[in-house]
């Protein structure tokens, strides 16, 4: 049953880079509908997840399933038309620095078929509301905006196209408590009015409660534990209640020398 | 053991990097005749490639004109030869000098640029975005890059003709006391269209190589800006060198032939 319903399955990915391994055999399925947050220490590979399920690497080992069919190394033609149903946040944005902000967030929808120019800033300009900027904000280039509206148009521009799935690599780093919270109550609203299935990577334990249907943590390069948003505040794993507490002492080696 | 196996692994290194070069020669051609093709792109990249490196080119012609007459004329004035000057003024300028030198320049000036551009792109995750986006990278960035280099070179060659055979008719006239008449009817009288039109088949391999060389080191560099930095210098130095041994196989092909 859990097959049929599941939109995106991970089983045994492995990747490594050189002698590095990063991930170790991620087992995850994402329902379909489903807000799942991925939560882990810096440098444990999230990234590295997201980007292997995008294609933008290919994993060692293991088998990533999209709507029932293989992802891995797929010829372009397919990787196109898998790629318009899915819309994603980097991490540090990566906004096309060569147009304005406008044209970054109309980007892929261009892709996919012309649009007049005021058409596209229209677009854009309800966009930019939906995360919070004002219609003076299009115009400009990436390079005028400080790190937080930088991540909000690579928001916008995630969202454009109104996806079927979303990937947001830490949406709410970087942006004031008050911000963080409307973009948290934007990705609910794409998950539940939408009907998208959203993975989000993030370290605001705020935001994974507000946003996450479950919850996954990745650790060592494998996912040790899965569970509801409340489950996770009274787990009885020794790593989730380390990183939810937020405590140098435990499990987890943060190989930082204390004096 | 140990040495050889260090040098069996820089073997493979090379050969596998040989073999990346190649795929991505193919690739890069063949996303160059195969739709969809991004025209606006491709004509702001001849404006860049072509239009902008005119000044450049332009003072690098005129001059080498200019020194080819004043070379010859002390040299070919011990064998009352001086006749000869508007002759090999202007066979020296369209098979040779012109191309190569116009190609050089053009290595330092656009090769870089590209390098540079590209590579940027890549370490701030902008070419992954574009995939994200549903656009296939190689036919959005390289392609009309490749295919603006090939055809910008030769109209770029052609005028370098113009001008240096004009700086070459300036020196003559105006210090040596030539008769303009005369140097113009000997300028013309040994021309012969294949002298030309090997130049310009040499242009176009240089545009060519050019642009491959920015967009090849552009697209695999890595390692932040100081990647981007080495990309820079290796895609100018191998179109340079490139450029000087493809200059002596044309000529081969061309000319090995007649006597
Ligand atoms: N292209 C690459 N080449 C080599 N190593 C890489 C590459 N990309 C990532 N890594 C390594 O993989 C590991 C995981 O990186 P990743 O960016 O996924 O971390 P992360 O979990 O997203 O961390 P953060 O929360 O800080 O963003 C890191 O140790 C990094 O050094
Ligand atoms: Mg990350």
């Amino acid at each position: 049953m859990i097959e049929t319903n599941s939109k995106i399955v991970l089983q045994g990915v492995k990747k490594a880079f050189g002698l590095k391994s990063v991930l170790n055999g991620v087992n995850l399925k994402i329902g379909r509908g489903e807000s799942l947050v991925v939560i882990g220490g810096s440098g444990t590979g999230k990234s590295v997840l997201l980007k292997n399920i995008l294609g933008l690497l290919t994993p060692d080992e293991g088998s990533i399933e999209i709507d029932g069919s293989s992802v891995v190394d797929l010829a372009w033609k397919e990787r196109e038309t898998l790629l318009r149903k899915v819309g994603m946040l980097f991490q540090n944005a990566a906004l096309f620095d060569s147009m304005s902000v406008w044209q970054n967030i109309t980007f892929g929808l261009a892709a996919q078929k012309p649009i007049p120019e005021n058409e596209a800033l229209e677009i854009a300009i309800l966009k930019l509301a939906a995360v919070g900027l004002n219609a003076d904000v299009a115009r400009l280039t990436p390079a005028e905006l400080s790190g937080g509206m930088r991540k909000r148009v690579g928001l916008a521009r995630a969202i454009a196209g109104n996806p079927e799935i979303l990937f947001f690599d830490e949406p709410t780093t970087g942006l004031d408590p008050i911000m963080s919270d409307v973009i948290n109550e934007l990705i609910v609203s794409c998950v539940k009015e939408l009907g998208a299935t959203a993975l989000s990577i993030t370290h605001d334990m705020a935001s994974a409660k507000k946003i996450a249907d479950r919850i996954a943590m990745l650790h060592c390069g494998e996912i040790i534990w899965t569970g509801s948003a409340d489950q996770i505040f009274n787990s009885s794993n020794k790593y989730v209640e380390q990183f939810v507490k937020g405590r140098a002492e435990g499990p987890i080696h943060t190989e930082v020398l204390l004096p | 053991m140990a040495p050889l196996s260090t040098i069996g692994r820089s073997v493979l290194t090379f050969l596998r990097a040989i073999g990346q070069f190649f795929i991505f020669v193919t690739r890069s051609i063949i996303h160059c005749v195969i739709p969809p093709f991004y025209p606006r792109i491709f004509v702001r990249q001849i404006i860049e490639i072509g239009y902008l490196s005119l000044p450049v080119v332009g003072l690098t012609a005129i001059f080498t004109g200019m020194v080819l007459a004043l070379q010859s004329f002390t040299g070919f004035s011990r064998f009352n030869a001086e006749g000869a000057i508007a002759n090999v003024v202007v066979l020296s300028v369209t098979r040779e000098l012109a191309p190569v030198l116009a190609g050089l320049m053009v290595a330092g000036r656009i090769g870089a640029a590209m390098a540079a551009e590209i590579g940027t792109m890549r370490v701030t995750e902008q070419i992954d975005a574009l995939t994200v986006m549903s656009t296939n990278p190689f036919k959005y960035l390289i392609a009309p890059r490749v295919l603006a280099g090939t055809i910008a070179l030769p109209c770029l060659v052609l005028i370098a003709d113009i001008i240096g055979v004009m700086g070459g008719y300036i020196v003559s006239v105006y210090k040596l006391g030539f008769n303009p008449a005369n140097y113009l009817h000997k300028t013309w009288e040994f021309l012969q269209p294949i002298d030309v039109i090997s130049g310009l088949v040499k242009a176009s391999a240089f545009g060519f190589i050019i642009s491959l060389m920015g967009c090849y080191h552009g697209y695999t560099s890595k390692g932040g800006a100081r990647g981007v930095g080495k990309a820079t210098t290796s895609a100018v130095v191998s179109a340079s060198i490139l450029i000087l041994g493809i200059n002596y196989i044309v000529t081969e092909i061309f000319f090995a032939g007649s006597k």
